[in-house]
């Protein structure tokens, strides 16, 4: 049933799939007696391919979706409708070994590397769990082995890091400790939410430059969830830039950021504070009406500056504006319509190195 | 003499000590920090966790707790030192004179209590009287000036976004036009759209009252907006301080190089390089320069000598042995 779905969409450039979000959609509901619904994220479809292994990033602020699109593409949220497919399987109705290989295959690193620990346990033990769970060693010494040579890939001395408790580490160890452990299981992708976020500067470089060697080196594919558009910029190959959990513009990194066509995307590009005296912030400012929220057309109409009175007739399909590029915006209706409904159609092709 | 300094230096910090006393000894945590600031000056103090910036933010507002304590030093506020005040003087001096904004707004403002009410707490707190319609007058015109709307007053904290929040700190601050406005990472929860409206609402009361401003923080990217001159911390010093142009263009002390050139932007994308080691215990800071452990060019004179700051350029000061030999001009500290 569901490697039908994959076939039909598996070939923008002849490869197989290893991960796609079909049509997701995921829908809160709060309150008892007037019900409260949050869509989170809506009719979101896009793909990473087998190989060659890619790095992709998800951008958007808080409320954005990213990260329910991250937690859905991870199985930890089901989505309402829509459904996310790995290996021609879909997550929400695989065996239970499928399960399992799914969970080792499809690892995360989180925001906070603190609260990924429990406090009492030595960092060992973060990395013997899965060994022992995935039967990955046979012997204390192979076990030994993996742990030492996961940490020597992200840059860790081995002799420096085991036997430490969590707090003992700087949040740059503790973050590339859990990029070690994802490492160790040998994954396909890395979900990586907000991986540096919580890191000083100094240490954010080691972190996603540990990042991109696993994906030129080991050959794994990366989904980078983010706010920060300048480490998007600098680590991914392609951008999807979510806004109220609708695609408003994806395609090539550069060309997203250099030249944001979505005003969307213009804010917050030109919100970016620029590590440079010289380039100061525009002095533009959105507008945001909270009174004039439409009921139909385009979601970021209300904060638009752009905005035009056909803008809440009906939501704007994705625009194609240029090779590499999709926007959501009428400001583009004389480009033609995108009807591809994966986004990775559009994406830019992975550099060999 | 008191006279001319309120106008022209409102706040002089000289070799402040601020140590957290815990049963394995004394964590230097700020080690001896001089700077100036001058009216209308904003002034951006970075560094990484642990460097000192926020214990600094603390001790500056008198609003340290045990076990930190002021170990030596002065902080000289509008011509007289704050650490000779009691604690009644020091109560009515913060806001009026020194006025912080806090780093999470979201848990900053009492949840039970209307903005109006939050605003008028402080002015009455310092015998400020008025009617109440000459109250409301100023809240609405607090509320205003950080481009809020008025209604805002009657309402709760809960009914606002993190910016807005954050804006209404930013109008209680400025509420007895101090002289001085610390803000201590004031941005660090908000979306960048969110945080560049706050940051430049900031700039703007703050030129338009004529306060100097502190802002604390690690985002080079967000101080180079933001402020005139820069002060990096490391292991609870300062290691260099000057204009910002000069320091993003040519810094010199190596832990500001590193760090500049950690940076991402969005200008051509390179490899990435991040500044090797971790950052000093304070507990046990090694001996000589606190960067020695993981600067480039260290020398052996590095892991001896605690290197003295010295005034490399006009304005322009930094520790680092590096400019030993030169003629730079020492600065007693």
């Amino acid at each position: 049933m569901t490697t039908e779905t994959v076939q039909n969409s598996a070939s923008t450039n002849g490869s197989e799939l290893l991960l796609r979000a079909d049509n997701v959609s995921k829908t809160f509901v709060a309150g008892t007696f007037r019900k409260h619904y949050t869509h989170a994220l809506d009719t979101v479809t896009f793909s990473v391919p087998e190989s060659p292994p890619t790095i992709t990033a998800i951008a958007g602020e808080s409320g954005s979706g990213k990260t329910t699109l991250a937690r859905t593409v991870l199985g930890l949220v089901e989505p309402t409708s829509g459904k996310v497919i790995y290996r021609g399987n879909n997550v929400a109705e695989m065996s239970r070994a499928q399960h399992a290989e799914f969970r080792r295959e499809v690892q995360v690193v989180f925001q906070d590397p603190f609260e990924s620990y429990n406090p009492f346990y030595k960092v060992d033990h973060v990395l013997r769990t899965p060994i022992r769970r995935y039967n990955l060693a046979s012997s204390k010494s192979e076990a030994d082995g993996i742990v030492e040579e996961a940490l020597r890939t992200v840059g860790l001395r081995p002799e420096e890091t085991l036997g430490r408790h969590p707090h003992q580490l700087s949040g740059g160890q503790r973050q590339r400790v859990m990029v070690a452990r994802a490492v160790m299981l040998k994954p396909k992708i890395i979900v990586a939410d907000e991986p540096v976020s919580m890191v000083d500067a100094s240490l954010r470089a080691t972190i996603l430059e540990t990042l991109r060697a696993m994906n030129q080196d080991l050959g794994i594919s990366i989904l980078y969830i983010t706010h920060d558009l300048t480490t998007a910029f600098q680590i991914a190959e392609n951008i999807i830039v979510l806004y109220k959990g609708r695609v408003a513009e994806a395609g090539s990194v550069e060309s997203v950021i250099n030249d944001p066509t979505h005003p969307y995307t213009q804010l917050l590009v030109s919100s970016i504070p620029q590590p440079d005296p010289e380039t100061q912030w525009g002095r533009e400012q959105e507008t945001r009406d909270e009174d004039e929220i439409p009921l139909t057309g385009c979601n970021f109409y209300d904060r638009c500056p752009l905005r035009m009175d056909e803008c809440t007739n009906a939501d704007p399909p994705l625009y194609h504006t240029a090779q590499n590029r999709i926007t959501r915006c009428y400001r583009y209706a004389d480009s033609p319509v995108h009807l591809a409904p994966d986004l990775r159609s559009v994406f830019a092709e992975t550099n060999p190195n | 003499m008191t006279t001319e300094t309120t106008v022209r230096t409102p706040l002089i910090v000289k070799d402040l000590k601020v140590y957290y006393h815990t049963r394995r000894g004394p964590v230097k945590a700020v080690d001896g920090v001089s700077f100036e600031l001058n009216r209308g000056e904003r002034l951006g103090l970075v560094g990484e966790s642990g460097s000192g910036k926020s214990t600094i933010a603390l001790a500056l507002m008198m609003a340290h707790k045990e076990p930190a304590r002021i170990e030596g030093g002065s902080i000289i506020l509008n011509g007289s030192n704050l650490l000779d005040d009691n604690d009644e003087q020091v109560r009515l001096r913060r806001l009026s004179e020194i006025a912080m904004v806090p780093q999470g707004a979201l848990n900053s403002l009492n949840p039970v209590m209307r903005i109006r009410d939050q605003v008028i707490d402080g002015l009455k707190d310092h015998n400020v009287s008025m009617s109440v319609g000459e109250f409301n007058g100023r809240v609405a015109e607090l509320l205003t000036s950080v481009g809020l709307h008025p209604d805002v007053a009657s309402r709760f904290p809960h009914e606002l976004s993190g910016g807005m929040k954050q804006r209404v700190s930013i109008a209680i601050a400025i509420s007895m036009n101090p002289s001085v406005i610390v803000a201590d990472e004031p941005t660090s929860a908000l979306d960048v759209v969110v945080q560049k409206q706050v940051v430049q609402t900031l700039r703007d009361v703050q030129e338009r009252i004529g306060a100097a401003a502190i802002m604390i923080g690690h985002d080079m990217g967000l101080m180079a907006q933001f402020a005139s001159r820069i002060g990096i911390m490391y292991g609870g010093k300062i290691i260099e301080i000057g204009p910002v142009a000069n320091i993003f263009q040519n810094p010199r002390h190596p832990y500001t190089r590193l760090l500049i050139s950690s940076l991402p932007d969005t200008r051509s994308k390179r490899r990435l390089q991040g500044i090797p080691g971790l950052p000093p215990s304070l507990l046990r800071p090694p001996p000589g320069c606190v960067f020695h452990t993981r600067c480039p060019d260290a020398m052996d004179i590095c892991t001896q000598d605690i290197p003295i700051t010295r005034e490399l350029d006009p304005n322009r000061f930094a520790a680092c042995h590096l400019y030993g030999d030169q003629d730079g001009k020492e600065v007693v500290l």
